[in-house]
């Protein structure tokens, strides 16, 4: 079973790494782009045989160490 | 008075903070993060440094070491707290003050004494200066940039729980915040370095009142 967690930073907290990526986008020609925000990929290899309590466990491992609630949020996707 | 200063793997002010506790008069212990059980303190240190290479975020990592669930239970009991910058990122990811820090505002790791305000001299550790005081003290973040939620700015403005703000914001800290108290008071993250300026050779002695001061309190 695998789990790919995508952790971003809330709405509304400054994020200047996706700042200084949309202006390195612009000094590179590329127009039109907008707000960016730069987020992680956390990928685990996990034991688990049934999906349900996989994504129960990698919830708890956001909860106390993946993301940290007060500047991100998290969505997590299994896969067998 | 027994200080225990803590050292989690990547720990690299630890040493400079022992000395200076020591040159204010205080028995320091140097503590080992993998230990779950400390002796008897009556100031525990979290040092500056970049536990874990700052790995998935500053501090989140050193936060569920052995030794800080019971500085954790030690803070809860009203033993007093100092973290000094990785110290504080660790203290905000184990819940021991609000708030997060996070990348600098302008993304460079500044590395410069800055101008602080002490904002309160109603604490342990800030008694020793005078209200409103301006004092000198070196910073050497990447992720200083202090944030907390509207809710929690006014509970520590209410409860007057701020007691350092930057003169001259280096980071973007909300409220210019530089250093705040939990909520029992016993505990203080601040991200300036108090302990490279308690020794005239480093050029700046602005750090010993509060070290020195914090030690008195405790005896």
């Amino acid at each position: 079973m695998r789990a790919r967690v995508h952790v971003r930073l809330k709405e509304g907290v400054l994020d200047p790494q996706g700042a200084a990526i949309a202006r390195a986008l612009g000094q590179l020609g590329f127009g039109g782009v907008g707000e960016v925000r730069q987020g992680k990929l956390i990928e685990l290899q996990l034991d688990d045989s049934d999906p349900a309590q996989a994504e129960a466990r990698v919830r708890d491992m956001c909860e106390r160490l993946l993301a940290n609630p007060v500047i991100e949020t998290y969505t997590i996707t299994i896969e067998q | 008075m027994r200080a225990g200063v803590i050292t989690f793997p990547g720990s690299n002010c630890d040493r400079d903070v022992a000395v200076a506790l020591a040159a204010c008069g205080a028995r320091v212990e140097r503590l080992w993060h993998g230990d779950s059980e400390l002796p008897a303190l009556d100031l525990i240190v979290l040092p500056g440094g970049f536990t874990y290479g700052d790995y998935l975020r500053c501090g989140a990592i050193a936060a569920h070491s052995p030794a800080m669930r019971e500085v954790v239970r030690r803070a809860a009991a009203g033993v007093a707290v100092l973290g000094i910058c990785n110290g504080f990122q660790i203290m905000a990811e184990a819940g021991l003050v609000p708030g997060a820090l996070i990348s600098n505002a302008a993304l460079k790791f500044v590395c410069r004494p800055v101008a602080l305000e002490v904002a309160s001299t109603n604490s342990l550790f800030t008694a020793a200066y005078r209200p409103g005081q301006t004092i000198e003290l070196p910073v050497a973040h990447h992720d200083g940039c202090y944030v907390c939620t509207p809710d929690d700015l006014k509970r520590l403005e209410d409860e007057d729980r701020i007691v350092f703000r930057y003169l001259d914001n280096p980071n973007g800290s909300i409220a210019d915040i530089a250093g705040l108290l939990g909520p029992g008071r016993n505990v203080l993250g601040i991200m300036p370095h108090p302990e490279r300026a308690a020794d005239p050779r480093t050029g700046s002695t602005d750090g010993e009142p509060l070290l020195r001061g914090l030690i008195e309190a405790l005896n």
